[in-house]
């Protein structure tokens, strides 16, 4: 995208940032976001170098060798933070290397697409020299040779602020050939996307980064034993990989303890909360703080409404109730109550607002980004659309709702190439749950409706979505 | 990925198209990132785009034979990407964030007033070829909702009322 210069300065510009000032974020309770700056300009490599920078890449290099990494990263139970929350020291011992297998890739996941999510741009745009950081220790446990940074297209500025502290890490001989004397060689560059949410499923990023269509691939093989190009390849998240410095310099312990006794996860989480509450913004907060204290952060809902439901991370999640707000935003006990803690940014959606038309918003997104690859998924999606529009003009008939239930589950788990379709189905399973009454108010409110076709199935069959 | 030439409409149906010199050299740059040519036909779309507005059907021939790809191969991607635009646009592209946060803080009465200001809706271009209006998805601005991005940049949030002085900019 060549940017224009029309929009400089205007005040409308957004602009990311963390809603913490410096005095509270420091180096042993924030490890992602302590070097930030209260103005919001880039730290660019000389003012990093003064914050410590490339200090666990030192160490690393002259102490450990790549199993004594992935030992720490294990130990610390790093947890995926593109939304899986898989382990990374788990999914890095099981990249294939060693012996005659040829060096691979390590991809950082920057696609950030998900309805919800703005975490990761703050930490590529003001900070990044973390996130290279930690690519070398993660190319270096995965005898990488080369990475990418994964970006989508929209992302402009970060793309800008990347190249140019790539370009300062390799004068500096942080990358390139013999890193710190070391021996050990790596370079990143920076891919940006061209739009599509599906990018983001880690094996249609391979795809998409191959110059093809994004489409997932089958697993196994798993991109850990034949990715990009058919090497073994690592796929992790921005805010995952900027974790990883802190925990080689200072341990596994400490990093546990980040969270205090919260949670069993450890470390900090970069949290939000978009919606119509009175601060939106970012937080990098112990992992395991409770919803009601993200919220509270937020200045709860704008004046005068009231929370009916919020989603713990993207529209992925499941809806969760205000009682659930005291439980704590960990992998686990969000995963406990039928939603997914997901990318860990809040959405909250208030009282005034109808499921029903918030469900159809939601549907339109994953019918449009559908890759189209499987049934399920490419057809039923776009069908769940139809059937939320005719309820939420009160045209609904008798039926409609247990086809919902029915084309959700049809998308479940398990029935579909990647989690998209699954993450389709989530909300609208959990919305049909708990508020199943504002669904059931949109039927048949017309009347003499003349839609009772008998064979509505091959009625209503090629539904398009747009 | 943006317009910011005004739209080569003689381009359209034809297959006549020359790499600009300059492109060409982009593009063989970007190649050596990778180990196959093929992961070079994204950004080389890109950087036709930038110079064109859009995507002609000669450069999808073009930029084919730069890399040893046929032109299924490169349709393919240039349709299936949603920034690729295979028809022309205008000199501005204004894409308006549709996701769940815009839709919880209102784009839909920011978009209603877009449409209402330029004339146009989703997948049109003005008369005057100044603004093609098109969704996108979450720009990952969710905390400035309702979010709108003009050739590249972000703004958000964005009021009906602050239309008028933003759109000044952009002859
Ligand atoms: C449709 C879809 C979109 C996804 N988008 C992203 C994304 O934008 N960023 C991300 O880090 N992970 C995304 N993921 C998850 C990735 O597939 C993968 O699990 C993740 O990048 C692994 O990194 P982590 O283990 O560090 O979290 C997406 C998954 C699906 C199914
Ligand atoms: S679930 Fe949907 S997005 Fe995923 S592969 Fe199937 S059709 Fe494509
Ligand atoms: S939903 Fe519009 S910017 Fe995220």
């Amino acid at each position: 995208m060549s940017g224009s210069t029309s929009g400089q300065g205007n005040p409308l510009r957004y602009h990311s940032r963390i809603r913490q000032s410096g005095t509270e974020r420091q180096p042993e309770t924030h490890p992602l976001t302590w070097r930030l700056r209260d103005d919001g300009e880039v730290v660019w490599l000389g003012e990093y170098l003064d914050k410590d920078g490339y200090q666990s890449v030192r160490r690393a290099l002259a102490e450990s060798d790549p199993q004594g990494i992935i030992t720490v990263v294990k130990d610390a139970n790093v947890r995926g933070r593109g939304g899986a929350g898989f382990s990374a020291g788990v999914k890095w011992s099981l990249t294939l290397q060693g012996g005659d297998m040829p060096r691979g890739y390590l991809i950082c996941n920057a696609d950030e697409m998900e309805p919800g999510t703005f975490k990761d741009r703050l930490l590529m745009e003001q900070q990044p020299h973390l996130l290279i950081e930690g690519m070398i220790l993660g190319a270096r446990a995965n005898n990488a040779r080369q990475g990418y940074i994964f970006l989508r297209g929209e992302y402009v500025e970060a793309a800008r602020v990347l190249n140019r502290a790539i370009d300062e890490a390799r004068e500096a001989g942080w990358l390139g050939p013999d890193i710190d004397g070391s021996g050990f060689d790596f370079n990143i560059a920076v891919h940006t996307g061209a739009g599509r949410y599906i990018c983001g499923e880690e094996t249609a990023l391979i795809n998409a980064l191959e110059g093809k269509r994004a489409n997932p691939r089958a697993k196994p093989p798993f991109p850990g034993q034949s990715g990009a190009w058919g090497r073994p390849t690592v796929v992790n998240n921005v805010e995952t990989l900027c974790n990883i410095p802190a925990v080689i310099l200072h341990g596994a312990d400490w990093y546990q303890n980040l969270s205090g006794n919260r949670t069993g996860d450890g470390g900090t989480k970069l949290y939000g909360v978009s919606g119509p509450v009175a601060e939106p913004g970012l937080w990098e907060l112990p992992m395991g703080v409770t919803g009601a204290e993200l919220l509270d952060r937020a200045g709860g809902l704008q004046q005068g409404r009231r929370l009916k439901t919020w989603l713990p991370g993207g529209t992925s999640t499941g809806f969760l109730l205000p009682e659930h707000l005291e439980l704590p935003l960990d992998f686990d006990s969000i995963a406990n109550v039928g939603s997914r803690l997901g990318t860990g940014l809040m959405m909250a959606v208030p009282e005034d607002r109808g499921m029903v038309s918030l469900m159809r918003n939601l549907e339109e997104f994953f019918a449009r980004e559908s890759c189209g690859w499987c049934t399920p998924c490419r057809d039923g999606l776009p069908w769940v659309v139809k059937l939320l529009r005719d309820l939420e003009k009160g045209q609904g008939q008798a039926g409609d709702i247990e086809l919902l239930d029915k084309l959700a589950a049809d998308c479940g788990p398990g029935l579909t190439f990647c989690a998209l379709a699954p993450g389709a189905a989530m909300p609208l399973e959990t919305a049909l749950r708990h508020f199943r009454q504002e669904f059931e108010q949109g039927i048949g409110k017309v009347s003499g409706d003349t839609r009772g076709v008998p064979d509505r199935v091959a009625a209503d069959a090629p539904a398009n979505n747009r | 990925m943006m317009a910011t030439t005004p739209h080569t409409t003689e381009l359209i149906g034809s297959d006549r198209f020359e790499l600009h010199p300059d492109d060409e050299a982009a593009i063989l740059r970007e190649k050596e990132h990778y180990e196959q040519p093929q992961a070079a036909c994204i950004e080389a779309l890109k950087i036709v785009q930038r110079r064109h507005g859009w995507v002609p059907d000669g450069a999808i021939m073009a930029v084919g034979r730069l890399l040893g790809l046929g032109f299924a191969a490169v349709d393919g991607v240039a349709t299936f990407y949603s920034l690729i635009f295979r028809q022309p646009v205008g000199r501005h592209v204004i894409l308006v964030c549709d996701s769940s946060s815009c839709f919880l803080t209102g784009y839909e009465t920011l978009k209603q007033a877009l449409v209402e200001k330029l004339g146009v809706d989703y997948g049109a271009t003005t008369a005057d070829g100044r603004f093609t209006l098109l969704p996108v998805c979450c720009l990952g601005a969710c905390d400035g909702a309702p979010a709108l991005m003009i050739d590249g940049e972000t703004f958000g949030p964005v009021t009906p009322e602050d239309l008028s002085d933003l759109l000044e900019g952009y002859e």
